[in-house]
């Protein structure tokens, strides 16, 4: 139990906090760059997962292949 | 000893719980509503592949909206492994996706639907994904789980007349843990860990052994794949992308995959856009891939059964390859025409070159022209892939 006290602790802490009261360290009107198409992870799906397909089925490596969210988070 | 490793868990539970329930004060938004257009064409080793694909994503409410499209690829030739025993392959696969996408506040859930068919191969993806904007937005947590199950056949008939044999099933389960992190106002970095688990019948029934067989005027014979009937990949992949000096981004990949087949393999990757004013978006990429071999692959056994496990599918050979890409993007009616507020159109040129470090050319080479089995020059190729697209945002 006493394992379980800290992490339901943190957990409390974590839960009562807003994102307005975390400091962000770009500010959102510091994001501009980011939020150019340029550099989303991928522009384009379909493009991207029948390349993905195409070096699966001719390599023995597979998955991991993209990164979660896009380019910014700005919204 | 067992609770207290489920009351270390069920801590590590809460605080990912509490991770994901932290409140948001501002919501996140789905992606604008699109129809796309694709053909692709790759040809190489034999290989002729054309696709093409149809996508419509719509929106229905803010928070809700629905993603549909269908692939149809038509293979005509051979890889080398085939063309080694006389036969061609003309096939068509058609794959269906449905996605349903709803976000609350800065959570995104995504489900999503996959129906792959070809004539001697089925396939079925059941996918779900959480996305989780935190910390100020400066990070994006995402958790997705895939549930695949595939009906294995082969083709003993001609391509015009199939006669196919239902070999058995296979069963994949992927899991993905994603992370993007903002860490300047010019850099963003992402990790990306997956585990997939396969059951069932794994190998390709239509590539062979071949073992040193001195009644045979070849030198050798040729024998069924037997592959072990389980599986377990994990891949790690870091990422960063850099907005430069100027308006342009530069992106580094790095990614490492093991298996319990004993393959490790290694991707490395760049890549640089440039757009020019708000109309051409230029892209070059440049990507080096390197493997090694199956701990159960061999170009040539000694003889037939030489081991329970035994495989010469080149994907499972020691290799590698570079592929050089270019892409270019036209973005056209930035007033909008009718209900589409603007367009692109893309086109996307690689040029993959494979060289197999112990999977020989058995095809073009043999006793015939003075070559012994096991001395005839390694296999390479290059391949070349279009794709020609237009994206219609509504």
């Amino acid at each position: 139990m006493h394992r379980i006290r800290p992490a339901l602790f943190a957990a409390c802490v974590l839960m009562t906090a807003a994102c307005s009261n975390i400091q962000p360290w770009v500010k959102p009107y510091e994001r501009d760059r980011l939020a150019d198409p340029i550099m989303a992870w991928d522009r384009d799906a379909i493009s991207a997962a029948y390349l993905d397909h195409i070096r699966e089925s001719r390599e023995g490596s597979r998955g991991a292949s993209g990164s979660a969210g896009g380019g910014c988070g700005c919204n | 000893m067992r609770l207290e490793s489920a009351r270390g868990i069920l801590g590590r539970l809460a605080v990912l719980i509490a991770l994901l329930l932290v409140r948001a004060a501002c919501a996140d938004v789905l992606p604008d509503d699109r129809a796309d257009l694709f053909y692709s064409k790759y040809s190489g080793g034999g290989m002729d592949i054309t696709g093409y694909s149809a996508l419509v994503r719509k929106k229905f409410t803010e928070n809700f909206a629905v993603e549909g499209s269908y692939f149809i690829d038509k293979v005509s030739g051979a890889s080398i492994d085939v063309l080694s025993q006389a036969s061609q392959i003309k096939d068509e696969r058609k794959q269906k996706t449905a996605t349903v996408q709803y976000v609350h506040d800065k959570t995104t859930y995504t489900a999503s639907y996959i129906e792959s068919v070809e004539r001697d191969y089925r396939s079925n993806t059941t996918s779900f994904s959480l996305k989780q904007d935190m910390f100020g937005d400066l990070t994006t947590l995402s958790l997705a789980f895939a549930n695949t199950t595939d009906t294995v056949g082969e083709n003993n008939g001609t391509a015009e007349v199939p006669i196919i044999t239902w070999l058995g099933h296979a069963g994949s389960k992927s899991y993905d843990i994603d992370l993007s992190q903002i860490l300047t106002k010019n850099f963003i970095a992402g990790v990306n860990f997956n585990v997939i688990t396969d059951q069932g019948y794994l190998a390709n029934p239509y590539r062979s052994v071949r073992f040193i067989d001195a009644s045979n005027p070849n030198g050798y014979s040729l024998g069924g794949q037997v592959y072990p009937d389980t599986r377990t990949s994990t891949a790690v992949q870091i990422e960063g992308k850099y907005y430069l000096p100027y308006r342009a981004a530069l992106t580094a990949s790095y990614r490492w995959f093991r298996d319990t087949w004993s393959i490790v393999g290694n991707t490395y990757e760049i890549d640089y856009t440039h757009p020019i004013s708000n109309v051409w978006i230029l892209e070059g990429r440049f990507r080096y891939y390197k493997q090694n071999s199956a701990n159960f692959y061999s170009d040539l056994f000694q003889y037939a059964g030489e081991y329970r496990f035994e495989g010469r599918d080149q994907d499972l050979a020691a290799q590698d390859n570079y592929t050089i890409g270019a892409k270019v993007t036209y973005a056209f009616l930035p007033d909008g025409w009718k209900m589409f507020k603007r367009a692109t159109a893309t086109f996307d040129v690689s040029r993959i070159t494979f060289h197999y470090l112990d999977f020989r050319n058995i095809k073009d080479f043999g006793v015939k022209n003075g070559y012994k089995p096991g001395d005839e020059p390694l296999y390479q190729f290059n391949a070349t892939v279009y794709q020609v697209y237009m994206s219609m945002f509504f």
